[in-house]
């Protein structure tokens, strides 16, 4: 299960520093969400893994480890905020430059030609 | 602890000036005077323990872990030099108060002087290393700020950059030798670095540390290479050069070298360092002070070229050339700072220092002639003068020395001629100045100058002429001591007379003095022979040194640089994989000891979904409503696998959240491009999917590497103690609301902040909607469909007592506050979606702004309430109630903590979604103009 877990975690993080390294603002939102969830679930595990044990007090024999759950709990809210932020902020730039690209301006020789470009 | 007033009383000195600058120059200067004055007193009181050999120390220790203190120390040569300061300091300090004209701002300028004697008494005084080095760092910006006075005049100003710039990067070497020589010595304290000579001398790292330490003593004593920046700072006002060239800035350097020279000195590489650089020094600034046709161009190389006969002193490490150096310290300070202040009487009084107008002087100004020519006797080696003996010292010195084996011969004969060029710029300027016919088209019709001015002059070449005719009773016992400190022991026998009989010195000095006059004779051959070399204007080179540096520093920049956020991304990602594969690297297994738990099926579905969801969403990236759909399915897995493996509050609270996030990510994407053109190269693609797949492979890794061990953590106290310490079963929530309460009171303020700060932008944003989608298809006209309307509003006081629930129980079983807030939120959302701002406006009259505010300062104030019961912030209080008929119930402070918590949730997710949804209406928010 262990395994598996972390192999989750590995295709998440590769699916979303791929999509951050993109051009557009959309995609990097996109990216960084993947990267969130990655994160969370790797610090989650930090905790290590384990079934039918929630730390609710008295309700099992073993508890599962609070100390991370606390930590991600605030991180997923605090992410949605970084989110929220960094994605009206890609709104706000498009709106005053006139393109979402990540640096503000379409570079003027792009690593495709013009005729690759859909 | 008298000895901290030495170098205290400059220090406070340099408020005088700028307070009595407006009482009238004279006031102004006697103000100034009075605290190196006092300091020097206090000097000479402590002059019989000195002279007796005795190291006077006092010392505050400020972090005494660290090796950091104040530390002074008072020994024979500190003496010396503190002696020469101060002394030398005074005497300008009058000069100044006549030079200065009425334009010039006087405060200022004593105040900039009295900054650099401290300075210099910090460094000669130090017994620190590392406060030695800051000491010495500040000669070099208070030297800037002296030399740039006439900040008006573009030399002084590049003269002052120039001397900064060489200096400067002078001391970031000292600094990296004295760190190096501390830790070689596991002390920055000099008295015990002294002693460990044999020590430092022994080490591997000792010719790193000497080469270093001496690029420092090199820069600031004008040594070649580096002595270009001399003459240029002759831009200075006279004073400023008269006091830094004779006996304080650049002797700093050798100060430097005396005072390491228990510690450095005496091994082949020292000899033939220092002696090589002392040697190339005293000819080349011989030979070109000879041909400088501007007075202080003439004593700049000059000092130059005494500078390099000191070195070369230094260098020999025998002892009685070491005793020579500091003797020729004190007759070269003697001379020189007489000379500069003559100099600047000439320019002064005739309005120009240029050697081919300036003639016939003498009949204008006898008294300033006089001084002058027995200066510039002294600096010529002419008998019965100071120069005289220290020069035969060294010339003695040069014919005993060995070092450069069988050619060592070269020396003597080398010394000779510069000595021969020495001569003759002496000769010059006397000869040339004040006889050799009349002045040619002076600016001023030259005079005396004032009474007092010349003042400063007649005492130094007094002292010039007492040190030449009774050497062994003025400086016998300075030099003696000084010579103690030096050589950290036993002081050889040396003769301080006038007569040492015929010997092959007195031949040397003879051949040089006759010699000298031939040359001088000859000048304006040598001149026309000189011409014929193109002169390089050190400036220009420097400029263009530093300009191409300047140059090479913006292509790097440019490289890292180049605004382009990808490139960075794509670095800081490289580097992360770097630092964290190389600790990975040397993990033999990766697979831990700890019990793993058994695969399953649905595990196994779930995460196949989760993967496969993933990757749909890099695939179809560039349609991004589609990818904001899988992207919505990572999330549901994500929240599912909580759930599964024990964190019950994480499912809930991602749940929500991914509820949040979509409605956010797809009413933003109503205002962006439904599409993402294609950009990137399959090469860039290549290359960005390599590095992802690096990244996510050592993630993968250090995540198994972490999960299969077992480890100890803090969380058994949390468990422990939930329920006795918080009053609550639900540990999770315990941790948020009272462990680490702080924590997350931090974090509804982020919160809060962000929510601000994103209505900031949403504020007067100019947002593009499109009327129909990509394929022109018009938005529907029934944008609030009766059956989403009906529901939602029977819904909603359904999820309120969901949320109320949810809150409530939230201390004992899975919820809380975050969870509540966010359902509550949800459950406003939907409201809007299914009726429109138009209808939710009217009946939802809250400010969301203020309702952060709320929030926060209730989680504050009931984190500040425990003060009234003197316990620390944020202690939580609980205790058991008994009501009739209700029974047994808990009531805990954290419950208000976490109703802070809610309602900031509320508020902030709310202030985000209803107004980025309200850019879509005509109820977009504006600011409201102040003015």
């Amino acid at each position: 299960m262990e395994m598996l877990f972390a192999l989750c975690v590995g295709v998440l993080t590769t699916c979303g520093v791929f999509m951050i390294l993109r051009s557009r603002t959309f995609p990097v939102v996109v990216g960084l969400t993947l990267l969130g969830y990655a994160v969370n679930l790797f610090l989650f595990s930090s905790g290590r893994l384990s079934i039918n044990s929630a730390a609710i007090i008295g309700s099992t024999d073993a508890y599962g480890d609070p100390l991370p759950q606390a930590l991600v709990l605030t991180a997923i809210v605090i992410g949605f905020a970084m989110t929220a932020f960094v994605v009206i902020l890609a709104m706000r730039g498009r709106g005053d430059l006139g393109n979402d690209h990540v640096d503000g301006r379409i570079p003027d020789h792009s690593s495709l030609s013009d005729k690759e470009r859909n | 602890m008298s000895l901290f007033w030495i170098p205290l009383l400059p220090a406070l000195g340099v408020l005088a000036p700028l307070f009595s600058a407006k009482f009238g120059r004279t006031n102004c200067a006697f103000a100034t005077a009075f605290a190196p004055a006092l300091a020097l007193l206090l000097m000479l009181f402590k002059a019989p323990a000195v002279f007796r050999g005795e190291t006077l120390i006092a010392t505050v220790e400020w972090v005494p872990a660290l090796g950091m203190q104040l530390s002074f120390r008072l020994d024979g040569l500190a003496f010396l030099f503190a002696l020469l300061i101060l002394g030398i300091g005074l005497l300008i300090i009058l000069y100044a108060r006549y030079y200065l004209s009425s334009k010039d701002s006087m405060g200022k300028f004593y105040a900039y002087l009295m900054l650099f004697m401290t300075a210099m008494l910090g460094i000669v005084l130090s017994n620190n290393l590392i406060q030695l080095w800051m000491f010495w760092e500040m000669t070099s910006i208070s030297s800037f700020l002296l030399i740039s006075f006439w900040h008006n005049n573009t030399d002084g100003r590049k003269g002052a950059r120039m001397a900064l710039a060489v200096t400067g990067a002078g001391g970031l070497a000292l600094l990296a030798g004295l760190i190096l020589i501390g830790k070689i010595v596991g002390s920055y304290d000099l008295s015990i670095v002294l002693q460990s000579g044999d020590l430092i001398r022994g080490h591997s790292l000792y010719p790193v540390a000497l080469v270093l330490v001496l690029l420092g003593a090199f820069t600031k004593s004008a040594q070649f290479p580096f002595h270009f920046w001399l003459p240029h700072a002759m831009a200075a006002p006279t004073p400023v050069s008269a006091y830094l060239h004779s006996a304080t800035m650049v002797k700093a350097g050798i100060f430097l070298m005396a005072r390491f020279y228990p510690a450095l000195a005496g091994t082949e590489l020292w000899v033939i360092i220092v002696t090589l650089t002392g040697l190339a020094t005293l000819l080349l600034g011989a030979y070109t002070a000879l041909f400088k046709h501007d007075l202080k161009g003439l004593l700049a190389y000059s000092t130059i070229s005494h500078l390099g006969l000191i070195t070369l002193l230094l260098g020999m490490g025998t002892e009685l050339a070491a005793i020579a150096a500091i003797f020729h310290i004190i007759n070269h300070a003697t001379f020189k700072a007489s000379l500069f202040m003559a100099a600047g009487i000439i320019d002064h009084e005739t309005g120009t220092r240029d050697m081919r107008r300036l003639n016939g002087l003498w009949k204008f100004m006898p008294h300033t002639a006089t001084l002058a020519m027995v200066a510039a006797a002294s600096m010529a080696g002419v008998p019965l003068l100071n120069g005289f003996l220290s020069k035969e010292m060294f010339f003695a010195e040069t014919l005993l020395q060995h070092t450069l084996g069988s050619l060592s011969w070269m020396i003597p004969v080398l010394a000779t001629l510069a000595a021969v060029f020495s001569v003759a710029y002496s000769l010059r300027f006397i000869h040339d100045v004040f006889f050799n016919g009349e002045p040619v088209d002076l600016p001023k019709t030259p005079h005396e100058p004032p009474r007092y001015m010349k003042v400063p002059i007649e005492i130094l070449v007094g002292l010039c002429l007492l040190v030449g005719l009774f050497p062994a009773f003025i400086v016998g016992g300075l030099l003696h001591s000084a010579s103690l400190a030096v050589l950290g022991g036993e002081v050889p026998y040396y003769s301080l007379s006038i007569w040492h009989g015929f010997n092959l010195a007195l031949v040397m000095s003879i051949v040089a003095m006759f010699l000298g006059v031939v040359i001088y004779h000859n000048r304006r051959k040598l001149f026309k022979f000189q011409s014929q070399f193109p002169e390089t204007d050190a400036k220009l080179v420097f400029e263009s040194v530093i300009q191409c540096i300047v140059r090479g520093s913006v292509r790097i920049q440019q490289f890292f640089e180049n605004g382009s956020l990808q490139r960075y991304l794509f670095l800081l990602f490289v580097m992360v994989a770097l630092f964290a594969a190389k600790p990975l690297l040397q993990l033999v297994t990766t697979t831990g000891d700890r019990e793993q738990l058994p695969l399953n099926g649905v595990a196994l579905v779930l995460a196949v979904i989760l993967m496969f969801a993933a990757i749909a969403t890099v695939i179809w990236h560039r349609q991004r409503y589609i990818s904001l759909l899988t992207l919505s399915v990572v999330g549901l897995v994500v929240s599912v696998a909580f759930a599964y493996f024990s964190a019950p509050d994480l499912a809930l609270t991602q749940l929500s959240v991914e509820v949040v996030t979509v409605i956010l990510l797809m009413l933003a994407l109503f205002f962006l491009p439904q599409q993402t053109p294609k950009e990137s190269s399959p090469a860039r693609v290549a290359r960005d999917l390599g590095i992802a797949a690096l990244i996510g492979g050592i993630f993968a890794t250090l995540n198994y590497a972490i999960m299969t061990r077992s480890g100890v953590s803090i969380s058994d106290f949390f468990i422990a103690n939930s329920k006795p310490g918080g009053g609550g079963t639900n540990a999770v929530n315990v941790i948020l609301v009272d462990f680490r309460g702080f924590d997350t009171f931090g974090e509804i303020l982020v919160l809060g902040i962000a929510a601000l700060g994103i209505f900031k932008l949403i504020n007067r944003m100019k947002v593009s909607m499109p009327s129909g989608d990509l394929k022109g298809r018009n938005w529907t006209k029934d944008s609030h469909p009766m059956i989403l309307r009906t529901v939602s509003q029977s819904l909603l006081p359904l999820a309120l007592l969901v949320s109320a629930y949810i809150f409530l129980r939230g201390h004992n079983m899975p919820g809380g506050g975050f969870i509540a807030g966010l359902i509550t939120a949800v459950a406003i959302i939907l409201q809007y979606i299914a009726h429109g701002v138009d209808w939710i406006k009217p009946r939802l009259r809250i400010n969301y702004q203020w309702a952060i505010a709320i929030g926060v300062l209730i989680s504050a104030i009931t984190g500040v309430g425990s003060w009234m019961f003197d316990k620390p912030f944020l202690t939580s209080w609980f205790d058991y109630f008994h009501l009739p008929w209700i029974g047994e119930f808990e009531l805990a402070s954290a419950i208000a903590f976490d109703l802070g918590v809610y309602i900031t949730v509320v508020a902030a997710t709310l202030l985000i979604l209803a107004n980025l949804g309200k850019l879509t209406t005509t109820h977009r928010p504006t600011v409201e103009e102040k003015r």
